[in-house]
């Protein structure tokens, strides 16, 4: 009796000891966040202020913040619609990256050849602005929607190929010897050797390519229009809808950052736990 | 320049039986910027089946370069290393290599490590026989309680026990060993040698084995092959080592043909060749 009584004394509520007592990882940035929208508050409330301020962003955006599941046809359809038109060009443009780049990075990373032969090519391509792209593909596709997801194509795949390259290259030798004495076949050798130990490689070249997919298909929908949140954005822009694109620019950044997290995740569950870096 | 059918065999006791593994007139040639670097010139020798030979030299002396001939990972420039009456070509599992830094694969756990090799070898029997191959090789070498750890869990000796088990599970011709025991601590070390000889003398094969430690060498083999310095190496001495077996290492170092034998091995190493840092 006296047990249960202590136990109930000891173990307070998890929310009341939250609120009581709550870790800093969740209290400082809340006070950050208070800090910059009292600060953004103060410098956007004068009369000739060109940005909205936090108060007034919310109060004219309320409708799109709280239902983003709206459709009135056309391009007049809610974040939600926006953002998934968005994930779908980058899920295929990037998937194809993702495809294209390991296999290629395998290729180039276990031929000494194809590497000094492409190397050089690739170091000049990967240079290039995603954008600077566009008009080629727009060219070639002669249609928006394929060129967006060839700009994400073309983005991501650098990382990735430039990273399984690495990994590939970087399998030790003592595993390639184990390798030759056993007299592993090419699959066999594949799965059981190159896999594992270029995967950890793979997965930071994918982890680089889905950020900068996402970097990409908000200045490519800028210009190729349709549905979309980049182009959201600038079509808010030019009906001088400035608290829209605030509203738009923070959902870019939380999507943003759940895609990054989820490529870790899913390296976290495939990569073996040795590999980790 | 291939030199073959040499009659010229420096230091070999030419046994009755036409020999098991043989080296015939090996050499190793590097090329390199300032002209070519010759390892090995003219290695000549033959070894019985069965037989424990240990290689001891100083470091350069190409004793290393000689075994990853036999191993097929790299070829002689001259001359060939015979297995049978075939020349060693290419890398096979009948030619086991147990590498100083133990080789395992580190995502796959012991029992998946020494499977691998089991897997490659015995590719007509059935998933349950080569996990009972698996199984019986790991607890040869006393790993059954850790056969679900992976390498970054076990212990150095621990590692090596798993190459071993690996290396064993193949049923390999030869056994080659690069120092297998040289990043051990002593005493996990004896341990080591110990249970290497036990397991020998139930699954006899023929071992080649490199070490720095001449106890070691005159514990474990047969006979000891002692090298010249670097460049152009060879094989200088041959010595027998003509304790009986099974050895108990008590026994042999109250032998006094043990300090006899371990005098003699440091004159050649010390004295004879010694290693002249200097001229390097």
């Amino acid at each position: 009796m006296t047990a249960n009584l202590d136990n109930s004394v000891k173990k307070p509520n998890f929310f009341t000891s939250l609120i009581k007592n709550p870790p800093r990882k969740i209290l400082a940035p809340l006070c950050a966040i208070l800090f910059i929208l009292t600060l953004w508050q103060v410098l956007c409330s004068g009369e000739d202020a060109n940005l909205p301020s936090p108060i007034e962003t919310f109060q004219d955006t309320s409708d799109l913040i709280f239902d983003p599941f709206f459709d009135n046809g056309g391009t007049d359809k809610g974040l939600f619609w926006q953002i998934l038109a968005s994930l779908q060009r980058v899920a295929i443009g990037y998937t194809l990256a993702a495809v294209v780049g390991i296999g290629l990075g395998i290729l180039i990373g276990s031929n000494a050849f194809v590497y000094d032969a492409v190397d050089p090519i690739f170091q000049v391509l990967r240079t290039v602005p995603p954008l600077a792209w566009l008009p080629i593909a727009l060219a070639a596709f002669q249609e928006a929607n394929p060129s967006a997801i060839f700009v994400i194509f073309i983005t991501a795949i650098w990382p990735i190929i430039i990273n399984t390259t690495v990994g590939v290259q970087q399998i030790p030798q003592d595993y390639k010897n184990v390798a030759k004495v056993l007299r592993l076949s090419g699959t066999k050798y594949f799965w059981e050797i190159m896999f594992p130990a270029a995967v950890p490689y793979i997965f930071s070249g994918l982890r680089i390519g889905i950020g900068l997919s996402w970097l990409a298909i908000v200045a490519a929908e800028m210009l190729v229009g349709g549905v979309g949140i980049g182009f959201f954005i600038w079509d808010s822009y030019n009906s001088s809808q400035l608290s829209e694109i605030i509203v738009a620019l923070i959902y870019v950044g939380i999507v943003g950052l759940i895609l990054d997290r989820l490529v870790a995740w899913i390296a976290s569950v495939v990569v073996p736990s040795e590999q980790q870096q | 320049m291939q030199i073959s059918n040499s009659t010229l065999p420096n230091q070999i006791s030419v046994a009755n039986s036409a020999p098991f593994l043989e080296f015939d007139g090996v050499s190793k040639i590097y090329p390199s910027a300032k002209g070519s670097y010759t390892v090995l010139e003219d290695v000549n020798l033959s070894i019985q089946e069965g037989e424990f030979i240990c290689m001891i030299g100083h470091s350069g002396c190409g004793k290393s370069t000689l075994l990853s001939m036999v191993s097929g990972l790299n070829k002689p420039s001259t001359g060939e290393i015979r297995l049978k009456n075939q020349p060693i070509t290419k890398p096979g599992p009948d030619r086991m290599v147990i590498f100083q830094n133990y080789s395992l694969l580190p995502w796959k756990t012991a029992y998946e490590n020494v499977y691998l090799a089991v897997e490659q070898v015995y590719k007509h029997k059935s998933a349950l026989e080569k996990k009972e191959i698996t199984l019986e090789h790991l607890e040869l070498v006393g790993l059954t309680e850790a056969i679900n750890k992976k390498p970054a869990q076990l212990s150095g000796g621990m590692k090596q026990r798993v190459a071993i088990a690996r290396a064993l599970a193949t049923r390999p011709e030869v056994l080659i060993m690069d120092e297998p025991f040289g990043a051990l601590d002593p005493i996990t070390r004896e341990e080591m040698q110990e249970e290497l000889l036990k397991i020998w003398q139930d699954h006899r094969c023929t071992v080649l084995m490199i070490t720095h430690d001449l106890d070691e060498a005159l514990f474990l083999s047969d006979r000891l092959v002692m090298m010249t310095n670097g460049p152009a190496a060879n094989i200088g001495e041959v010595l027998d080592i003509p304790f009986s077996r099974p050895r108990d290492r008590q026994r042999i170092m109250e032998n006094p043909q043990y300090f006899e034998l371990r005098n003699y091995a440091l004159d050649f190493l010390f004295r004879r060749f010694a290693h002249d840092d200097a001229l390097e």
